[in-house]
């Protein structure tokens, strides 16, 4: 007999080599659904996921005529896509799949076959009522916009705007301080073929101001964002630098006649700067700005020489903060990290024994450019450290007291200090704290045995317990886990390997692109091995250290991946977006207004006319609040309806 | 204001000036501390570094006895009872299958223990918890320059989750000294141990230690150490004495309980202070500096 064509529903179990079938037995589930009401065919596969396994299916769909499907597999994060392909090569609507989760809900998390196989049957059997309910959907489609935004202009937001750029797209790239370059502009030499860090990087940081495809924007910051992939609409708040851009040549003039000096960021306070500045000699763009905090005429209405001597008349104390609005299709987040502050390590003497200093103060002193010259002279007096000692892991792998993860650099570039310093301090001792070496990377390894074995760096195994100053020298007191004994070495200055970690407006910017973070704070990709640069939200991709501690090399990786991606996204004109969303029953729909307040997506609005909520389809992520709130019924979710849940729920207690 | 107290053994015996000067000073300032009408040893440091359930049946009565009398703070003095009653107390709050056994066996006495409903705070803490500026007002001494080390040793921060003040750099010694008008030094081994009960039979152990830590706080200025362990104050005060015979150059300093440096800047009788309990003798440095 001929069945009616609503009820010509297959059911397809996948073994999932024996990932399933081990727990689940696959031959009594087929069994019991058996002449399920609706059920047309069942039938199994080792792989449904498999080229072999969607031929089966696409063969059965033709051959029993099926118009819905439910296949019983993994989760639907993994292979919904996959299996609403195949359905749609095989001439049925994609959206009359349903997934039955009998993996990890099921297989992977029951020992006891029995049970497990029982609890297949009811997933099943509830998928099953629901699929029977599923109407055909047609994807929306969305514009894109070809734009991208890159957030930080570290090497992350340099190397992937440079990236898109070159490919053919806009970029904005914005850096909330005067100029871009980030942490890598502070390094002196890099491990581990110690090429020195300004040299790589500065010709990138001009090929960015020069690129007629970049709108860089300095000094400022990303204060709101809204819309979705494809059509993000953003605002950058471009911050008083009180120097008119436009009409300063960079002259300089103005730095030199400058009264006044305050700490420089840049040389982590070992040097002083003007209070009109740039951070470094090649910053990019090359345009000083004025520290309001600091500058005279600002605070007291006295001096104003820098305007006095500027040629151009490019001075401007009246500037107003501005805010830009920009339509972007695709986000870049490379806001990069730092480092904990060495004050809040009170036990290692931070922020109370000047000579003991972080990793990045010690770059600056090993730079050429730095506040010594690249000579080694300590804070305190200006003397040369004829004992050094460099603590590893400070903060990191703490878990106690601090964070539990590695912060992955730090065991190089320590290898990297102790050698360097040695090479500039020929009678110098440099010592090493450190609970292990971790040396993976191309010829990281090798670099580290050259600091231990040829530069007779000591290396001692084992924590430093504390630190404290005694007859002008500072105590390292610490326990050597090789020779199983405590151990005290007194030296002259000590080098912290603090912790790194994002930075510190990441939960705001996560906030604002409503992207998640981790318990650390940095920003969690969508998979840890498959989609390593994509954030959880889409459009959204991930560079660099703002997304674990990173590497240079990793992290210029990292970015090209994410600039690769973002391509990916503009290569076509518009977008596909899941019709799986809410819907409105007019009849129903009382105009109350309450799916408005709850819509985290700003998708949902009144019309005023009707008197009845509306819903953006394209801004609406179906993520079901509105019909759990909706007070009448009115808010509906497509294919997720109240009749196909209480069906569900239904076969599932049946 | 009234709070429940308990002693422990040193407190009625060698230490017996540390709790007559405590309980006067709190007096002084509007806390009456009640003894426990009935109560045993604490159980010491051992009760916690074995997994001997028997062993916590010490502290468990004591928590026992204070959760009897109704009110929710138990005061101790000395450090070691602080710490052993305090970790029993958590230790009961994390084992619930532990807390069942003990009270099982409790039951043939008729009791019911449990872990909530009492709190166990130091000397310290409940001093710091007053107002500054009524204390200030009762201070009689004028502002002396006595150089004082806080010993903290190693109970009252250590483990983590029982101390009563930051674990790497504790204050709360200091800022009461400064309050009652003393001068307080900086020194890094406040916080370590003094080498506790290895003085029975490794008093060469002890002697290493306490050296390293006189030494360190005389060369930052100190003249006197402030502490609340009795076990901490016997090691010090003794052994500084012995290396003192051994060693012409090394300087002893005198070894006083905080309550009884608190209790002269209140002006209170000396007398309570029982100098003659203290091997070094610190009444020529307190005539010195004008306190007695
Ligand atoms: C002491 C030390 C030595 C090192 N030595 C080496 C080495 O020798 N070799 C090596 O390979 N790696 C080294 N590293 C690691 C290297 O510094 C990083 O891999 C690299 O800097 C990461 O680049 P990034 O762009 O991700 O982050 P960053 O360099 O931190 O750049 C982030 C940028 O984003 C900006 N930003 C942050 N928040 C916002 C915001 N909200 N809006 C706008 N802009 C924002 C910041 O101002 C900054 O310019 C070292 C690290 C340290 C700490």
């Amino acid at each position: 007999m001929k069945y009616s064509h609503a009820n010509r529903l297959g059911i397809f179990i996948c073994h999932c080599g024996v990932n399933i079938s081990s727990t689940v037995d696959i031959e009594t589930v087929k069994k019991a659904l058996t002449g399920y009401p609706g059920v047309s065919l069942i039938t199994d596969h080792t792989y449904t996921c498999s080229n072999p396994g969607q031929d089966m299916i696409r063969n059965k769909i033709r051959e029993e005529e099926l118009d819905s499907v439910v296949i019983a597999a993994c989760s639907p994060s993994l292979h919904e896509n996959t299996f609403r392909k195949t359905l749609e090569e095989a001439g049925i609507n994609p959206y009359k799949l349903e997934i039955a989760n009998i993996r990890e809900q099921c297989s992977w998390v029951h020992s006891d076959r029995k049970v497990a196989t029982e609890k297949a049957i009811s997933i099943i059997k509830a998928a099953v009522s629901k699929a029977l309910l599923n109407e055909p959907l047609t994807p929306i489609s969305v514009p894109v916009t070809r734009k991208a935004l890159v957030v930080g202009g570290g090497i992350a937001g340099i190397q992937a705007s440079l990236n898109i750029a070159n490919s053919g797209y806009k970029v904005i790239l914005v850096e909330k301080e005067p100029s871009i370059g980030g942490k890598m502009a502070q390094l002196s030499e890099t491990f581990p073929t110690l090429d020195c860090s300004q040299c790589i990087l500065t010709h990138r940081m001009v090929e960015v101001e020069r690129h007629p495809n970049i709108n860089l924007m300095v000094s400022s910051e990303v204060t709101r964002i809204s819309g979705f992939v494809g059509n993000f609409e953003v605002t950058i708040r471009k911050k008083k630098t009180y120097v008119n851009a436009e009409k300063c040549n960079g002259c300089g003039i103005c730095i030199e006649k400058c009264p006044r000096k305050t700490d420089s960021e840049f040389d982590r306070a070992l040097s002083k700067r003007k209070v009109i500045y740039r951070p470094f000699p090649q910053a990019v763009p090359n345009i000083p700005v004025i520290d309001g905090e600091h500058c005279l005429y600002l605070l007291k209405g006295r001096c104003g020489v820098c305007r006095d001597v500027c040629g151009p008349g490019a001075i401007e104390f009246e500037q107003e903060e501005r805010f830009v609005k920009e339509k972007v299709g695709a986000i870049v987040i490379a806001t990069g990290y730092e480092t904990f502050p060495i004050e809040n390590i009170p036990e290692y003497g931070g922020g109370t024994i000047p000579d003991v200093i972080d990793g990045l103060a010690f770059e600056r002193i090993l730079s050429a450019s730095g506040p010594t010259g690249g000579e080694i002279r300590r804070p305190s007096d200006g003397k040369v450290p004829k004992e050094v000692a460099f603590i590893q892991c400070v903060c990191s792998r703490d878990p106690e007291k601090y964070f539990s993860y590695c912060s992955k650099v730090c065991c190089m570039y320590t290898s990297k200090h102790a050698m360097l310093y040695k090479h500039r301090v020929k009678d110098g001792q440099p010592y090493v704290f450190y609970i292990d070496i971790r040396a993976g990377g191309k010829g990281y390894e090798e670099f580290y045995q050259r600091a231990s074995e040829e530069d007779e760096v000591l290396y001692i195994r084992g924590k430093v317990s504390r630190l404290y100053r005694e007859d002008g020298k500072i105590v390292v007191e610490g326990t050597d886990t090789l020779l199983q004994e405590n151990v005290a070495v007194r030296v002259d200055m000590v080098v912290l390997a603090t912790a790194i970690r994002p930075s510190q407006d990441v939960s705001r910017i996560a906030q604002l692109l409503k992207a998640s973070v981790d318990e650390n704070g940095f920003f969690t990709e969508a998979h840890p091995k498959l989609r390593p640069v994509e954030s959880m939200t889409a459009g959204v991709f991930l560079a660099g250290c703002a997304q674990a501690p990173r590497d240079i090399p990793d992290t210029v990786s990292g970015a090209s991946a994410a600039a690769l991606m973002v391509c990916n996204l503009f290569a076509s004109e518009e977008l596909k977006h899941e019709p799986t969303i809410a819907g409105v029953d007019e009849d129903v729909c009382s105009g109350c207004g309450i799916c408005i307040g709850v819509c985290p997506y700003e998708a949902r609005e009144l019309d005023r006319e009707k008197r009845v909520a509306t819903v953006n389809e394209v801004l609406c992520e179906g993520c079901g609040a509105c019909t759990a709130a909706c007070p009448s019924g009115a808010a509906v979710q497509r294919n997720f309806t109240d009749k196909q849940i209480s069906s569900m729920i239904k076969a599932i207690l049946a | 204001m009234e709070i429940s107290y308990y002693p422990g053994c040193s407190l009625k015996t060698s230490a017996i000036n540390f709790e007559r000067t405590a309980l006067s000073t709190l007096e002084e300032l509007g806390i009456y501390a009640l003894e426990l009408p009935r109560w045993n040893c604490c159980g010491v440091m051992f009760s916690q570094s074995a997994d001997n359930l028997m062993l916590q049946l010490a502290p468990a009565r004591v928590i026992m006895e204070a959760r009897e009398t109704g009110r929710k703070r138990l005061l101790t003095l000395c450090s070691m009872c602080y710490n052993t009653l305090k970790r029993s107390l958590l230790f009961f709050k994390r084992n619930g299958e532990k807390l069942k056994k003990i009270n099982a066996f409790l039951k043939l006495e008729e009791r019911d223990f449990s872990a909530e409903g009492v709190e166990v705070i130091h000397l310290l803490t409940l001093l710091s918890e007053l107002d500054t500026s009524n204390f200030k007002m009762k201070i009689k001494k004028i502002k002396s320059n006595l150089k004082v080390a806080s010993y903290y040793g190693c109970l009252l921060t250590r483990p983590r989750e029982i101390a009563l003040d930051g674990v790497e750099n504790p204050q709360i010694m200091e800022k009461l000294l400064e309050i009652a008008g003393f001068q307080t030094v900086n020194y890094p081994f406040k916080t370590d141990c003094c080498a506790s009960f290895q003085v029975v039979n490794r008093r060469n152990v002890v002697k290493k230690q306490i050296r390293k830590i006189v030494t360190s706080a005389v060369r930052n200025g100190a003249e006197i150490f402030a502490l609340s362990c009795p076990l901490c104050e016997y090691n010090l005060d003794s052994v500084q004495q012995e290396l003192a015979q051994e060693d012409e150059t090394f300087t002893p300093i005198p070894v006083l309980y905080i309550s009884q440096l608190l209790s002269l800047a209140l002006g209170q009788d000396p007398k309570l202070n029982d100098f003659s309990l203290h091997r070094i003798d610190p009444r020529p440095l307190f005539k010195e500096k004008g306190l007695l």
